[in-house]
């Protein structure tokens, strides 16, 4: 007895669970049940699934009937011709739509010529394998999975359009490369998925070759002139928001060029590029914390002081300034309010960023490497017919990852530059031998080498290198945005130790296991050093060990408890003096002993 | 550091020399034996003596950081997969991280226990082997019987046994009536060619009873030691050896035939509790040993002897964590670095314990210079005082 379950409720069992489907199927081929509902019978638990609920992923597939799939050619074509719609198809049930469990019942033909009695499906085309993220890998028949899988995940990471309306738009942070190409060696379903108007790449000529070595271990080797002509350029978008809000007693934020009485005025110079209004012009050049907008908050704590402060004097500067590591140029200004009435400005700023030394670039196989060395055009090697590459890539990332649809893409690359047309390279439709007849056609060797000379010497290279054209993504990875280092900067209020993270000029963590590393070395006094970057000397009473207080108007250290002042200077971290504070929250009473000297 | 090792006053590190000579002596017939120049024999015994003196941990090195990371480390480099078959026929022992955490954290009883057993010299070949086997296997009515039924014409149950398997092992019906008699009371038994049938000594007897009855008696302890459910022969070498998953290790060493000077078990809280805690620390040590081989993990012994060193040296076995080796240092702070800060903090303040700042963890926590490595020597100086006169002492006394 197989038991029955409908949306995951237990609704009764069933002698003969495969008969109990096929009846079901029927059904619902005879559109007495929803096409919306899918069976699939689990034979390990030895129970039927049937789903009718919201949520579930599906995907179409053809049926196929004895062998025969129900999809004539003719009516593929009649659907191409729009004679035939797909609701008809449909409703036919010639395609069904079947969800993850149903889909493990299914026996999947991925091609015509592959059907047999056994099949119960066939994929709408072969490339439909692929999901929206693998579909812009080219030839990933020939790749090893993984790589695959690399691909498509830096896909996602690379650089391009991402919106058509970003001209309009003020998010946070995007990045739109400059010059976008559509890739030479495409797929049938980039265009359904919309890379044909968001192109994220550029097609670059690239040899594989090693160059004195500076592209050992995924390094790319840059031309520098194909830099200055723009390959991979890049702006990144970034807006910076700043609301006037209102205050208790008719006060308000407001936006001006502050007046120097206003407390915390920076200098004249840093609100230059403000208009009257207090905001900055469009088009103004913005250096590293720059002022944005001129913006004078009320003081939020009156009375300490014992003069009476007038008119500007109660306000202080607010302004809006660009966060550190950040420059460029403003894009526009957004003027605004939300849903308070209050105003609101927002401010774009864009950054040019050419790539550089230390920036990622990536293939459409999983070949990711960083720029290793940016070379003057006429230091590269060249070919006969002249040709410069814009990128050379170590051949050793080739064998060890098996990437030979990056081969081929090379190949397929330079023929369709030189034939001026895009080649397909569609999963299981790419066509090898064509490619390179084609480039033998033109007068190279079939297998994409050519005889380059050194741009240094100009000797003849005594090996032919494999040149060609391939796709690179620049990656969302910017050195720039990355690279950190600190010897003194900010401590963190509390603790009194550096603080963390690259925005805050922060340091970085010498953590647990790396202290045990030093004590395993028997290095304790580099550790000691390491960790004593909060280090403070705390008085403390002789007698009671409680940290004693010092009063610097009377200039005299004294005991809390026994008021003598018999004082001893403790040297410690200052986290342990405050884990000292916040036992004594826990009403643990904490005594240091000083050692008796 | 160690016994061989005297620190003297000028801080120099002097080590006992019949150490090394102990050392040397092992290599010394070899390298007499080689072919080389009386010249070369004693250049070699120097530079070995030489290389033996650097090996040697220095005073104040932290050896127990060093043991835990040539553990931990390879360990997070394996995938340490949790099951391999032991024994070859299909015993499934517990091996990788999950037996590691096993032994470390020293579980009472291990998930997988098992037992290997030798067997004497007399009774080394296959058929003694076997009946061995089969007296160690736990056997239940439920192992030797066909099928139970109940009798509703005389409210009895009958049990039929297999012949097959009481012929092999030599089980007489008479033995299994009087061992049910001794777990269930109020029960009469007959024995009928190969059934066994039971009633209940009761005025009305219900089906109820006779299906209580019946499941009472499947698990009737027959034959064999209880707890042991697998017993394996395999012949290792010229040798049969027993596998088995349970253990019992006190039970096993009273069978004839067994080896009981290699009889051993991956129970070390049994160990220790039949052959004492040397046995158990080798045991922790063969264990560890042989886990992380498995895994191909090739940390040097001596890490782990230390480890087992310090799991066993308060004569029992302790674990390392919290309620073991870590939960049981002497300085406060320590402890509440480790794990349960608050308590192990508001307990020193309820009995005014007081932290000596002796330990490593403690130091770094209040940012002085541990007393490991060179952290551990200091400069001493004489500084030349004016001696005060000893008399005044002398004449108290
Ligand atoms: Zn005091």
């Amino acid at each position: 007895m197989s038991e029955v379950y409908v949306n995951g409720y237990f609704v009764g069992e069933h002698d003969s669970p495969l008969e109990l489907i096929k009846a079901l199927l029927e059904k619902r081929r005879k559109n007495q049940l929803p096409s919306t509902m899918n069976v699939a019978y689990h034979e390990d638990k030895d129970e039927v699934q049937v789903n009718i609920d919201a949520g579930r992923v599906r995907r179409p597939l053809i049926v196929v009937e004895n062998g025969k799939p129900l999809m004539t050619e003719e009516m593929e074509s009649k659907l191409e011709k729009r004679e035939m719609s797909w609701d008809e198809v449909l409703k036919k049930n010639i395609v069904e739509y079947l969800d993850a469990d149903e889909e493990e019942n299914a026996y999947i033909a991925v091609s015509r010529k592959e059907v047999t009695p056994e099949h119960t499906h066939i994929e709408l085309d072969s490339s439909l394998i692929l999901g929206v993220a693998a579909s812009v890998l080219v030839f990933p028949e020939k790749n090893r999975g993984d790589r695959l899988n690399y691909g498509s995940r830096m896909a996602v990471q690379a650089i391009g359009i991402p919106l058509q309306n970003f001209l309009q738009r003020d998010d946070t942070t995007y990045n739109v490369l400059v010059y976008p190409q559509v890739p030479l060696v495409k797929t049938d379903s980039m265009e359904a998925v919309g890379l044909e108007s968001h192109p994220s790449g550029h097609n670059l000529v690239v040899a594989v070759s090693t160059f004195y070595g500076y592209n050992v271990e995924d390094a790319l080797i840059i031309n520098k002139a194909s830099l200055d002509r723009g390959l991979g350029r890049s702006v990144a978008y970034r807006s910076f928001v700043t609301e006037f809000r209102r205050y208790w007693g008719g006060q308000e934020d407001m936006a001006c060029i502050p007046d120097p009485s206003v407390k915390g005025y920076r200098s004249e110079e840093d609100y230059d590029m403000l208009d009257e209004q207090g905001i900055i012009e469009v088009e103004s050049s913005v250096p590293e914390q720059g002022v944005i907008v001129g913006k004078i908050s009320p003081l939020r704590f009156l009375g300490i002081s014992k003069e009476i402060k007038m008119g500007l004097q109660n306000f202080r500067d607010n302004s809006l300034t660009i966060s550190s590591g950040n420059s460029g140029i403003v894009e526009k200004v957004i003027l605004t309010s939300d849903a308070e009435g209050n105003k609101i400005v927002s401010a774009v700023v864009r950054d040019t960023k050419t790539p550089e030394v230390g920036d990622k670039m990536a293939t459409r196989h999983g070949q990711k490497g960083v720029i290793g060395l940016v070379v003057p055009e006429e230091d590269m090697p060249f070919t006969a017919d002249g040709i410069v590459p814009d990128i050379i890539v170590n051949p050793h990332a080739i064998p060890s990852r098996m990437t030979v649809g990056q081969l081929l893409e090379i190949i397929a690359g330079k023929v369709g530059a030189l034939a001026a047309k895009r080649i397909n390279g569609t999963v299981f439709k790419g066509e090898e031998e064509k490619i390179r007849a084609a480039l033998k056609y033109m007068g190279f060797r079939d297998d994409g080498k050519e005889t380059l000379y050194n741009g240094v010497t100009g000797e003849k290279m005594e090996a032919p290198i494999l040149t060609g054209i391939t796709y690179y993504y620049r990656l969302y990875h910017l050195v720039s945005k990355k690279i950190h280092a600190r010897s003194k900067g900010p401590v963190a209020l509390m603790t009194k130790q550096p603080t963390e993270g690259r925005s805050k000029e922060g340091g970085l963590r010498l953590g647990e296991m790396e202290k045990d590393c030093f004590i395993a070395h028997g290095a304790p006094i580099t550790l000691k050093e390491r960790f004593g970057s909060d280090k403070v000397s705390i008085p403390v009473c002789k007698d009671c060990g409680v940290i004693a207080i010092e009063d610097h108007i009377k200039n005299r250290t004294y005991c809390p408890l026994c008021k003598n002042d018999v004082i001893v200077n403790v040297e410690m971290s200052y986290a342990f003096k405050l884990m000292l504070d916040e036992l004594r929250s826990l009403l643990i009473y904490p005594q240091i002993v000083p050692e008796s000297s | 550091m160690g016994a061989n090792c005297s620190i003297f006053e000028v801080g120099v590190i002097i080590m006992d020399e019949s150490v090394i000579q102990n050392v040397l002596g092992l290599y010394e017939e070899k390298i007499d034996s080689l072919d080389i120049s009386p010249k070369e024999k004693t250049a070699l015994k120097l530079s070995l003596k030489d290389r033996y003196a650097k090996m040697r941990y220095d005073p104040g090195d932290a050896v127990g950081v060093v043991a835990a990371q040539s553990i931990s480390e390879p360990a997070t480099q394996t995938t340490l997969r949790s099951y391999h078959r032991a024994a070859g026929a299909g015993l499934n022992i517990t091996q990788g991280l999950p037996r590691i955490l096993e032994i470390f954290d020293a579980r009472k009883v291990p998930v997988t226990p098992s037992m290997k057993i030798y067997l004497k010299k007399e009774y080394n070949n296959k058929d003694k082997a076997v009946e061995i086997a089969s007296s160690i296997k736990e056997t239940d009515l439920k192992h030797i019987m066909v099928m139970d039924s109940l009798d509703l014409a005389n409210m009895a149950l009958e049990v039929e046994l297999d012949k097959g398997i009481i012929k092999q092992f030599n089980i007489i019906p008479d033995k299994i009536i009087s061992a049910v008699k001794r777990k269930v009371k109020n029960v009469n038994a007959s024995v009928d060619g190969n059934k066994l049938i039971f009633e209940i000594k009761k005025d009305k007897v219900t089906i109820k009873d006779l299906q209580a009855l019946r499941f009472k008696l499947r698990d009737v302890h027959v034959k064999g030691i209880k707890g042991i459910t697998h017993c394996i022969v395999e012949r290792v070498g010229d040798e049969y050896v027993l596998y088995t998953l349970g253990s019992n290790l006190m039970k096993v060493s009273k069978i004839e035939g067994i080896d009981t000077s290699r009889l051993c078990s991956n129970n070390m809280f049994e160990i220790a509790e039949v052959l004492g805690i040397e046995a158990a620390r080798n045991t922790l040590v063969m264990e560890i040993i042989e886990t992380l081989r498995a895994q191909g993990v090739d940390t040097d012994v001596r890490h782990l002897l230390l480890v087992a060193d310090a799991m066993t040296q308060s004569g029992e076995i302790q674990p390392i964590g919290r309620y073991g080796l870590s939960g049981s240092k002497s300085s406060v702070l320590a402890r509440a670095n480790f794990e349960e800060t608050i308590r192990h903090l508001t307990d020193a303040a309820v009995y005014g314990l007081s932290d000596d700042l002796n330990g490593i963890v403690e130091n770094v926590m209040i940012g002085k210079t541990a007393k490991v490595g060179t952290g551990l020597v200091d400069i001493a100086m004489k500084t030349q005082k004016k001696e005060k006169p000893k008399k005044v002492a002398e004449t108290k006394e």
